[in-house]
């Protein structure tokens, strides 16, 4: 079994997967059974000044079903802890006295001034608290109150709040990034400049996840009235994604340590994240869906996965995908592709002729008994037929190799790279040197 | 234990009474909500797909399947009846295994067909359960059209031409309409009184009337019914039950298996019927199977059916030849009857091997019976019909017969192949061709 032994920024646990600040971390119960079930770490939910906030007597959650009401996604309106702060500190400095090899992160949100901040940081550094992670992203009901994502959204208070923490802590700082934004670099960059220690992201995405069409009320309704919420869960994961890649390949943030948030259910999903250059993985969602035991299946998959690559430490598949992220107009465009049907697979259900003929490029034939075939004339190798088949490995995108002729386009496959920059159509193209 | 499991010949009540409830319940019993959720969620929406073909009503499986998965159970009903009026029915009674289900992408890659029989029937009863009719009639026509049978070939063109303003009656030589829906099947396919609802639902359209125990060329004429009316659909069934052609088959308790599963359809207490402790059921098709397992389901304590060739080609589906076995009928293939046995009542019947060009092997033996039930075959019944094709009433592809302004459809037609859904698709078509005809449309 590989070694899964992480250091993110000076805090260690015996695993890269912690649990993100959220209800699962809310008190000393819960995060025992965390801690027992095997997670490496935790972000305590976020603690702020008393008096403590209140949260809704309704519904708090909405959510996205898939089939057999599998959850792809989850709304909340939840506020920060609504436990007096004097209560959240004993708990906090209990559990991390009991599991000292765990990584214990307190999550904060205080005011947008410098005192609160002087007065709390020093109250999470006698809980022997590992660091702290400033709530920059919760988009709902704080953020009403200019905190929350309304800093998160403020490049210019991401560094102001991030510099008066550092100056008031010995503890490493992780800055917590709302995808609330256009460009989820300059929130990065903001934080760096502030002199975090890390970042992490993404916070939950605004969200309105269903309409009550006899109420005509948003979902989850509270007495006839919703108000938006923070998505997460695994439908987010695409986008969480995009901006840890985004910061990873910037190279002014090549060295920013990064926690990677949203939509990691599996290890794989996990393995994701690393690989794009999150440095440790925290979850939410999966653990709310299934419970805290999901951290075990993370566990040995993520193990095997680095056994089966020759790798001994998590360190090193930390960002081993970055390198190949890289804009549209270096990609290659000699890399020449053709969709092909394994018959022997093909249950020929004719999703992937409804697909090409109906919306894309005619470049599926259907004969009368019902087999599929591509038309290599008319194939542009988009992908769809391969997404919407049922069936794993059915159609595959095979590259053609250098000097055979596309029978599309009439042109020989040639061996160079070529991209955009340098295409006759593209007006701004420089000729090859 | 049971009762009187082991009394000899005929007895009633030989079980416990719960065992005839239990027995005689739902084959299927009904997907709940979330059941009917998760198997739509199976269904790929296939391109032009394979279990719409596979279906004579032609009904357009993958967006009634996707209107159950979203939420519009009703909407989804109207799908399968607007093709199919006896949609519940054939939910309940079709071979699905053999039609929509055989075909399915997930049958052929899994073996796990998407259970499309199961999910028409949530829809469809989900709206009749509201006493909903979803269709409403055109205006009237004036014209007026004779059905002949009340079964699904009948009940199927009647409803369609009352849709299209049209008024109906309909002759049917039984007490209640619904012929082998009502008299035919067997009673776990379609238990608490579904046929008889249906057939009331059916009705709702307005317009039809039903006219019982009148029978053509015993109560009325084709000619009378053509000069009264302005067409005539014929939807005889088959009324006749062919001979099995042993000697000694005019012995006592040699009965058609039509006949005792009508009688025990149209019972109200099932533990009150008779039933031979040992029980030969000679045939291979559908009614063969319905009579031998309610035969084992009333207590019976050997069952046997014997068919002349071997299990494929009989004409029952694997899934109900497995039902049988499950039941406890023994099945003997390859057999013929020879000659029945007994003193005025049948005491035992002897076959003979046959291979399978129906050679006889000059091997025979006896089996003990009580009761012998023949179901080898149903033959067309009447004088002064249209003309025939072989022994059913010959028609074109739009069921016109050989008389001007007569239709047929259904099993008293070669078309027929004595399946509900058959019949149901030849009395809408029918219907349509009338409608056209009469109204140069």
């Amino acid at each position: 079994m590989a070694n899964l032994q992480s250091d993110f920024i000076g805090i260690k646990s015996p695993n890269p997967f912690w649990l993100a600040s959220a209800p699962p971390t809310d008190k000393e119960y819960n995060v025992r059974r965390a801690y027992e079930a095997g997670w490496g770490g935790v972000v305590w939910k976020t603690l702020g000044l008393d008096p403590h906030v209140v949260n809704v007597n309704g519904p708090r959650y909405g959510a996205i079903h898939g089939a057999d009401r599998r959850l792809l996604g989850l709304n909340n309106i939840e506020l920060i802890t609504d436990r007096p702060l004097e209560v959240n500190l004993r708990e906090i400095k209990a559990v991390k006295r009991d599991y000292p090899d765990r990584a214990m992160v307190v999550s904060l949100m205080v005011p947008c001034e410098e005192e609160p901040w002087k007065f709390i940081l020093p109250l999470v550094e006698e809980t022997g608290a590992d660091g702290v992670e400033l709530n920059f992203g919760c988009p709902h009901g704080m953020s009403e109150r200019g905190m929350g994502s309304a800093v998160g959204q403020v490049p210019e208070y991401i560094e102001m709040v991030t510099r008066w923490v550092k100056a008031n802590t010995r503890m490493p700082v992780i800055v917590k990034l709302t995808p609330n934004i256009t460009d989820v670099r300059k929130p990065a960059e903001a934080a760096m400049r502030g002199g975090a220690d890390a970042v992490s992201l993404i916070n939950t995405i605004n969200s309105i996840t269903s309409v009550d069409l006899d109420l005509f009320a948003p979902e989850p309704t509270i007495d006839g009235k919703g108000a938006h919420g923070g998505y997460c869960g695994p439908a987010v994961k695409p986008i969480a994604l995009n901006m840890v890649a985004e910061i990873a390949r910037t190279p002014d943030m090549a060295d920013l340590p990064i926690s990677g948030i949203g939509g990691i259910t599996t290890w794989r999903d996990a393995a994701e994240f690393l690989a794009l250059g999150a440095g440790n993985v925290q979850v939410c969602t999966a653990a709310m869906t299934y419970g805290f035991k999901v951290v075990q299946e993370m566990i040995s998959g993520l193990s095997d996965y680095m056994d089966e690559k020759g790798m001994t430490s998590v360190d090193e598949l930390v960002g081993r995908a970055v390198p190949n992220v890289t804009d549209w107009n270096q990609l290659n465009l000699n890399y020449v592709a053709k969709a092909a049907i394994n018959q022997d697979l093909c249950i020929s259900c004719g999703r992937c002729f409804a697909a090409c003929e109906d919306t894309s490029h005619q470049a599926i034939a259907m004969s009368d008994d019902r087999k599929f075939t591509v038309i290599d004339e008319e194939c542009v190798a988009c992908n769809l037929c391969v997404n919407v088949c049922p069936v794993e490995d059915c159609i595959t995108m095979e590259p053609m190799a250098a000097g055979q002729t596309d029978p599309r386009t009439g042109d020989v496959v040639q061996p160079e790279y070529a991209n955009w920059t340098t295409h006759p159509n593209n007006p701004a193209a420089k000729a090859a040197e | 234990m049971a009762r009187d499991m082991f009394a000899p010949g005929i007895a009633a009540g030989r079980l416990e009474p719960e065992a005839y409830r239990e027995g005689f319940s739902d084959l299927h019993p009904p997907l709940d909500d979330h059941e009917a959720l998760v198997q739509a969620d199976r269904c790929y929406f296939c391109h032009d797909a394979p279990c719409m073909t596979a279906c004579p009503t032609d009904i357009d499986i993958p967006l009634f399947i996707r209107q159950i998965a979203t939420g519009t159970p009703d909407a989804a009903a109207k799908t399968i009846l607007s093709q199919n009026i006896l949609g519940g029915m054939c939910a309940r009674v079709c071979p699905t295994e053999t039609l929509c289900e055989e075909v399915c992408v997930r049958e052929v890659a899994e073996g796990k067909p998407v259970l499309i029989g199961q999910l028409q029937r949530y829809a469809t009863d989900h709206l009749q359960a509201q006493g909903k009719h979803p269709f409403t009639r055109a205006a009237a026509t004036g014209k007026t059209i004779a059905v002949v049978g009340a079964g699904p070939a009948g009940l199927s063109c009647a409803h369609r031409l009352a849709m299209l303003g049209h008024d109906v009656t309909i002759y049917d030589a039984r007490p209640k309409p619904g012929g082998l829906n009502e008299y035919g099947i067997a009673a776990y396919k379609t238990p608490e009184g579904f046929a008889q609802a249906e057939v009331d639902w059916l009705m709702q359209i307005g317009g039809i009337t039903f006219r019982h125990d009148a029978a053509l060329g015993r109560d009325i004429t084709l000619a009378a019914l053509k000069k009264d009316h302005d067409a005539v659909f014929l939807g005889l069934g088959l009324a006749g039950v062919n001979a099995l052609g042993a000697e000694g088959e005019d012995k006592d308790n040699v009965t058609n298996a039509v006949d005792f599963i009508a009688g025990l359809r149209q019972s109200d207490d099932l533990s009150g019927l008779p039933i031979g402790r040992d029980v030969v059921v000679i045939g291979g098709g559908m009614t063969a199977v319905d009579a031998a397992v309610q035969a084992k389901l009333l207590g019976a304590l050997n069952v046997t059916l014997v068919y002349r060739r071997g299990r494929d080609r009989m004409n029952a589906s694997r899934f109900e030849q497995d039902l049988a076995a499950s039941k406890g009928v023994r099945i003997i293939t390859h057999a013929v009857p020879l000659a029945i046995h007994g003193n005025g009542s049948v005491r035992e019947i002897e076959f003979e091997y046959v291979d399978a060009d129906m050679r006889g092997s000059g091997e025979t033996f006896r089996i003990p019976a009580d009761q012998v039930f023949k179901a080898i075959g149903q033959t067309l019944h009447g004088d002064d019909l249209p003309d025939l094709d072989g022994r059913k009433i010959r028609t074109d592809a739009a069921g016109r017969t050989s008389v001007e302004g007569v239709w047929a459809g259904g099993d008293c037609t070669p078309a027929g192949d004595d399946l509900t859904v058959t019949a149901v698709a030849q009395g809408r078509d029918a219907a349509m061709d009338i409608h056209r005809q009469l109204t140069g449309g």
